[in-house]
């Protein structure tokens, strides 16, 4: 199983087929596509003869929405409304994120609270209540703009605290070799945090960070509803005056898609990029700092890539980190209990804890107890056994 | 706090959460389904399948949901004639259940896929041995694991859901909650915080269970490997 790490899930279900496996797939594959193509059929037919409708297909239609005066009047104006509420919302999120980020790690428990009550607040509330109640209330407040500053804000907060989570699980990520390396070298705790870790930490974030912009892009659109002249609204305005509006709505989900798909791609793209400059993994969709009010955090995906990896990973050996840092807990405390409690490591059986009395082994019995053939997993502790025998 | 009674009793807040509530609930029915049916053809040996799977998952999960709202009601309802009832507001509650679970069956069909990568080749490979064929080995072995794996993502993609359904406001559900706080602010402009604190907060105790509940049950069930 050489090809392992590039596994692709499509193959794991069903054997290589033979000819006659062949020629079942090639029918069926055949009506299959034949089914889509009826379904696509019956689409233009209901678009081309909507019940008391004119015919959507028609050009008189979607001339209006495609000439070049629809995009230098509507689109692209509403595009850059757009951009320019997205950018100014990314380049907010990540100041935001960082500092409300590190602020969960501090050791300063009043600092590391309030950073946490606002980040579960902001990641709780809709997007879209919050964008409401900034724009009503900076309509009072009497700020020019105001649905634009209540877009950009809304999301700055939104996106700010999964930002914040990110850093928190980019810290959790890292080998908890880093942390005791530098306060080995008699860094303090707020030290290593601000000069080993996080750097590492923003890193191994981007590419979920990237991932991010996607939904910051996409959540503008919610600026459309509190009046913000964005991309939606401009197609929508258009639409209305040649009564085209499915048309225009059409070509504005072409280009929000491209710009996102164009995104995606590059958050894919990413972590290949960064993987040299951090000790942290780096993966496009390490987005999930899983469930909100989470303690433990545990990334069950991410264990199970791990187990995978450590499995076929030919000569490299095994990832030198503690598994359930994954995820947003940050804590490398009590990290033998945890690590139990996530159900494997066979490499350190000092460090399984009796799950009747939830006690560490004694390491005498430990070791009369441990069968040879461990002996090649780790060095220190079965040289140590031999010697101690 | 007699601010907040006035508006408790003035306004029906409780309803309008009631409605956001049900939206969540048939989405979520809606998108299972219909997220289980695009991870099984992802992942079938019919290549015309994936492709379409693959393309619908690309499509909603680059789309704004706002777009997909407003489309369904700007162009399905009022263009192309999809209705599903006479009244307005049952009408505008199944298109934006509609939008809601198209949009969120993408999410879906990925957290389950990353919940199948999570299930040993070896399972597999000893399905295909026992002589399962594809639908037997997908639904008895692969699937039920996959999701005991993918909870976390699936919880997450609930939380993310329940705030979605907000944005039905853009497909002119008028008695859920964003609509009610629009109103709401509108005629007590003066209880603008004490209002918007009062939405918040409703969110924050609906979410925080389902977080609590996502987690203890990805820890339950998770397959120890």
């Amino acid at each position: 199983m050489a090809s392992t790490s590039k596994k692709n899930e499509s193959s794991v279900l069903f054997d290589q087929p033979g000819p006659k496996g062949l020629r079942t797939i090639r029918i069926a594959n055949i009506i299959a596509a034949a089914v889509f193509a009826v379904v696509l059929v019956l689409i233009l037919m209901r678009l081309a003869a909507p019940p008391d409708g004119e015919n959507q297909l028609s050009w008189e239609l979607w001339k209006p929405a495609l000439e070049a005066e629809a995009w230098t009047d509507f689109y692209l104006p509403g595009l850059w409304m757009t951009l320019q509420a997205s950018i100014l919302a990314v380049i907010g999120a990540v100041a935001f994120g960082l500092v409300f980020g590190i602020g969960r790690l501090l050791p300063n428990p009043l600092l590391r609270g309030v950073s946490a009550v606002v980040v579960e607040f902001c990641r709780a509330v809709p997007v879209l209540l919050m964008m409401i109640f900034f724009w009503r209330g900076f309509a009072f407040l009497g700020i020019g703009n105001s649905s634009y500053w209540a877009v950009v804000l809304a999301l700055v907060l939104y996106n700010g605290s999964v930002v914040a989570e990110l850093v928190r699980s980019g810290v959790g990520n890292l080998p908890s070799g880093q942390r005791e390396a530098s306060l080995a070298l008699g860094l303090t705790e707020t030290q290593s945090l601000m000069q080993i870790e996080v750097p590492q930490a923003v890193f191994a974030m981007l590419p979920a960070a990237v991932t991010q912009l996607v939904v910051v892009l996409k959540d503008t659109a919610l600026g459309s509803i509190i009046m913000y002249t964005d991309l939606l609204q401009e197609s929508r305005r258009l639409g209305s005056m040649y009564f085209n509006i499915l048309q225009t709505l059409v070509v504005a989900a072409v280009i929000y898609f491209v710009f996102c798909w164009l995104l995606s791609r590059l958050a894919e793209w990413l972590p290949e990029k960064m993987r040299q400059r951090t000790a942290a993994p780096t993966e496009a969709e390490a987005v999930a700092p899983i469930a909100i009010m989470d303690p433990s955090n545990i990334n069950q995906i991410a264990v199970a890539k791990e187990v995978d990896e450590k499995m076929f990973t030919a000569g490299a050996g095994p990832r030198q980190y503690h598994v359930h840092h994954r995820g947003s807990n940050a804590s490398i405390r009590e990290w033998r209990r945890t690590r139990y409690m996530q159900g494997y490591d066979e490499t350190h059986p000092e460090s399984q804890v009796d799950p009747q009395t939830m006690e560490f082994p004694e390491l005498g019995e430990l070791f009369k107890a441990r069968p040879k053939d461990g002996k090649g997993s780790d060095s220190g502790t079965s040289g140590k056994s031999a010697k101690g025998e | 706090m007699d601010n907040f009674l006035a508006l408790f009793g003035e306004y029906d807040v409780l309803g309008a959460f009631l409605v956001n509530i049900e939206l969540t609930l048939w989405s979520a029915l809606f998108s299972l389904v219909l997220g289980v049916v695009l991870v099984m053809m992802r992942i079938s040996p019919i290549s015309s399948l994936r492709a379409v799977a693959g393309g619908y998952v690309e499509l909603f999960k680059n789309m704004p949901l706002t777009i997909i709202m407003v489309f369904m009601v700007l162009g399905a309802y009022a263009q192309l004639k999809l209705t599903f009832s006479d009244t307005f507001a049952t009408n505008f509650f199944w298109l934006a259940v509609t939008g809601l679970s198209l949009y969120t069956a993408a999410f879906v069909c990925e957290a389950l896929r990353s919940g199948i990568n999570t299930v040993p080749l070896g399972q597999a490979e000893a399905a295909r041995a026992l002589g399962l064929n594809f639908m037997q080995s997908a639904g008895l072995i692969i699937l039920p694991q996959a999701f005991r794996g993918s909870v976390a993502p699936l919880g997450n993609t609930l939380i993310a859901l329940l705030k979605n359904s907000t944005v039905a406001a853009a497909a002119s559900v008028s008695t859920e909650t964003s609509s009610l706080m629009s109103e709401m602010i509108e005629f007590h402009a003066d209880a603008i915080i004490e209002i918007f604190l009062i939405f918040a907060i409703g969110y924050v105790i609906l979410i925080i269970p389902i977080g609590i509940l996502t987690t203890y049950l990805s820890n339950k069930l998770a397959v120890r490997r």
